[in-house]
């Protein structure tokens, strides 16, 4: 079963008099555990897709499944319980919470999100900041690590609940190419290693090299790219 | 809920610059608040000692119309043997009563042999006056303080001394009438003046009733008041009732009520000012209740608004509404309470060193008045509470708007 899937799916924001067609009637689907990107140049819609799989933002017209619950009328409480329960995410500026140590940031979802018991919360975020290489950080500010190291630990953060789905909105975007690279390899590292489905964005082309799924998004209209045997398609 | 308190109180200690201030304001509404009701409240108490001690008395019992008609100082509506007995009986069931003292009223002319006016006096058992009224001796400005007054010796109201030139020592005659309309006179030797205070009573002579008796020709028991001092002022209302009950109560063969009885609040023009204290006391809880509540208000509002990019990104992670509002509120409630302790015992310290230190301040001729700060525990529950609350209500706002800030919009934020 996959774990999205988008039928004629519309989002039109409306401001005033102006009406932005900012998805255009898309149709795809995501299989469990793959790794997807959604590509296209800034303003092409990739945000507001991802808003919508992620139950940010509802679909103005169209059919819109993820993990097999029909997601397209949510309340404002259920796609919050929906989120917390399903959903994984991994933001651009990292949105690490500046006051907590890089052990709190993973346990935040553990213990406001979901309710785990205190030993419980401790053995799963070190086993999380194991798995991203941060297990020697964990007392250490976000305002005292890298980039890098920052959104090691935002994926870190999203996989904490055994989310089926983690989004990462233009994850690279405020990294390097090293960094960036670093930072998709261990995105699919953790798919590996978890199965957890992984869809991301972003408008570097460069980075999507060992992507397996490719849409390119331009102006709200989605294409599914063929991966290329060498990866040199720019 | 544990969690959302144990993150509240993380937040707090992580935002200390914010917490730091907004409790400082909360301790500094707590610690005005509890300095002002306690100080006010000590001067308060000490202008009605003042005012009680040094004449009035706590509670006066007359017979029914006396009052009315005080200004007369009536002969024929004193309080006669057996109404007397009655009253002494009460008197000693009576528990928290310290002392009392009977008084005879009169009015008489004074003269020192070149010059005659008007006097008022009190006639009065000096042991029994001196426990009644324990500050009156420290209204003699010139002459013996010890043993008050001796038959033979007049007290001067201040006024008189000074409009008829008498000094300590001098010989002068107080003329009365008496109840039949006869007129006696009288020598007396000056043995001190008296200093006069504001209310009734308070521009009076004394002379012992001995010699009341003696120049009204009175030779069965006779008083015009019986004036009462409690072991504990704030017993008042509770005696003052009985006192009602028992001797308010009863009445002559015409069926007519015999006694009247009345707090010093009922007879001093003071009790009004000591309402103002308190009315004004009142208010300035409430402004500075307001104050606490704004500045909550306001540094709540400003830690929202700095925090929009987090409570966008928790709220994107799948933080229920309810939580994010909880959590506020209770940053909040935990700021009210940090402040309010801080707060009451830095105010509970203040006055303990304002009790050690003993205070001293004078007020129109009194000097050396010790200002002995209290507060009760009530008015430190009541307050506590009171800004715990505001601090709960204060957060209420901003906590709502942040619970409800739509994730996209509050991560957008930079
Ligand atoms: N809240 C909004 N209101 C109006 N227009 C919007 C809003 N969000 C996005 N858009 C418009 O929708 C289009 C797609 O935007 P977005 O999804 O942010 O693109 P991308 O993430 O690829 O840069 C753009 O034209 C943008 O201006
Ligand atoms: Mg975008």
């Amino acid at each position: 079963m996959s774990v999205v899937v988008a039928k004629q799916l519309v989002k039109t924001y409306v401001t005033g008099d102006i009406k932005v067609e900012a998805i255009r009637a898309v149709n795809f689907s995501v299989e469990p555990a793959s790794f997807v990107s959604f590509i296209g140049p800034s303003g092409s819609g990739k945000t507001t897709l991802l808003n919508m799989i992620g139950c940010l933002d509802p679909p103005t017209a169209g059919q819109l499944q993820v993990v097999g619950q029909n997601i397209t009328r949510l309340s404002r409480q259920d796609a919050a319980r929906f989120r917390g329960e399903h959903i994984g995410f991994v933001f651009q500026d990292f949105n690490l919470i500046p006051v907590l140590t890089v052990f709190e940031n993973v346990e935040y979802p553990l213990q406001m999100v979901q309710s785990w018991p205190r030993e419980k919360r401790k053995t799963r975020v070190m086993e999380m900041l194991d798995a991203v290489g941060m297990a020697d950080q964990t007392h250490k500010y976000p305002s005292q690590i890298s980039g890098g190291q920052k959104q090691r630990v935002a994926v870190a953060r999203a996989l904490v609940t055994n989310a089926k789905l983690v989004l990462a909105d233009e994850p690279t975007a405020n990294l390097d190419k090293k960094t960036a690279n670093m930072v998709i390899n261990l995105m699919k590292q953790m798919r590996d290693e978890f199965k957890t489905t992984f869809i991301f964005s972003t408008h570097d082309p460069r980075i999507v090299d060992n992507v397996e799924i490719t849409f390119a998004l331009d102006d709200g209209t989605l294409q599914k790219l063929e991966k290329s045997a060498g990866g040199d398609h720019v | 809920m544990f969690n959302i308190f144990q993150l509240a109180a993380r937040n707090l200690f992580r935002y200390k610059r914010r917490t730091l201030l907004t409790s400082t304001l909360i301790t500094l509404g707590v610690v005005s608040v509890l300095l002002f009701i306690s100080i006010s409240g000590s001067f308060k108490a000490l202008m009605i000692g003042q005012i009680t001690d040094s004449m009035l008395g706590h509670i006066q019992i007359h017979k029914k119309g006396y009052l009315a008609s005080i200004d007369s100082l009536p002969l024929n509506r004193n309080l006669t043997g057996k109404q007397i007995d009655k009253v002494v009986q009460i008197l000693a069931e009576e528990d928290g009563i310290e002392a009392y003292s009977m008084r005879i009223k009169l009015g008489a002319m004074f003269s020192n042999f070149i010059e005659t006016t008007n006097i008022r006096l009190n006639a009065v058992t000096p042991t029994d006056e001196m426990k009644t009224a324990p500050l009156l001796a420290d209204r003699i400005l010139e002459g013996e303080k010890e043993d008050l007054i001796k038959p033979g010796e007049i007290l001067i109201p201040e006024l008189i001394a000074i409009g008829m030139k008498v000094k300590v020592g001098d010989g002068i005659v107080l003329v009365a009438n008496n109840k039949d309309g006869s007129v006696n006179g009288q020598n007396f030797t000056v043995r001190g003046i008296l200093e006069g205070i504001s209310g009734p009573g308070g521009r009076d002579g004394m002379i012992h009733i001995d010699d009341a008796k003696s120049l009204l020709r009175i030779n069965t028991v006779e008083v015009s008041e019986i004036t009462i001092r409690l072991k504990d002022i704030d017993k008042l209302p509770a005696v003052f009732t009985s006192l009602q009950e028992k001797l308010g109560s009863m009445k002559n063969q015409q069926g007519m009520p015999v006694f009247e009885v009345h707090t010093w609040e009922k007879i001093s023009p003071f009790f009004n000012i000591a309402k103002m204290i308190d009315l004004m006391t009142f208010f300035i809880k409430i402004m500075l209740v307001a104050i606490v509540l704004v500045s909550i208000m306001n540094v709540m509002i400003m830690a929202v608004y700095e925090r929009i990019n987090e409570i966008g990104t928790i709220s994107a992670i799948g933080t229920l509404p309810n939580k994010i509002m909880g959590l506020f509120v209770l940053e909040g409630f935990l700021m009210g309470i940090l402040g309010t302790t801080v707060g009451t015992v830095i105010s509970l310290i203040s006055i303990a060193i304002m009790n050690a230190t003993q205070i001293s301040f004078d007020f129109g001729r009194q000097t050396g008045l010790l200002l002995s700060p209290t507060i009760g525990a009530t008015d430190v529950v009541l307050v506590m509470v009171i800004v715990i609350v505001i601090a709960v209500l204060a957060s209420l706002q901003p906590a709502w708007k942040a619970a409800r800030m739509d994730p996209i919009t509050a991560l957008k934020h930079v």
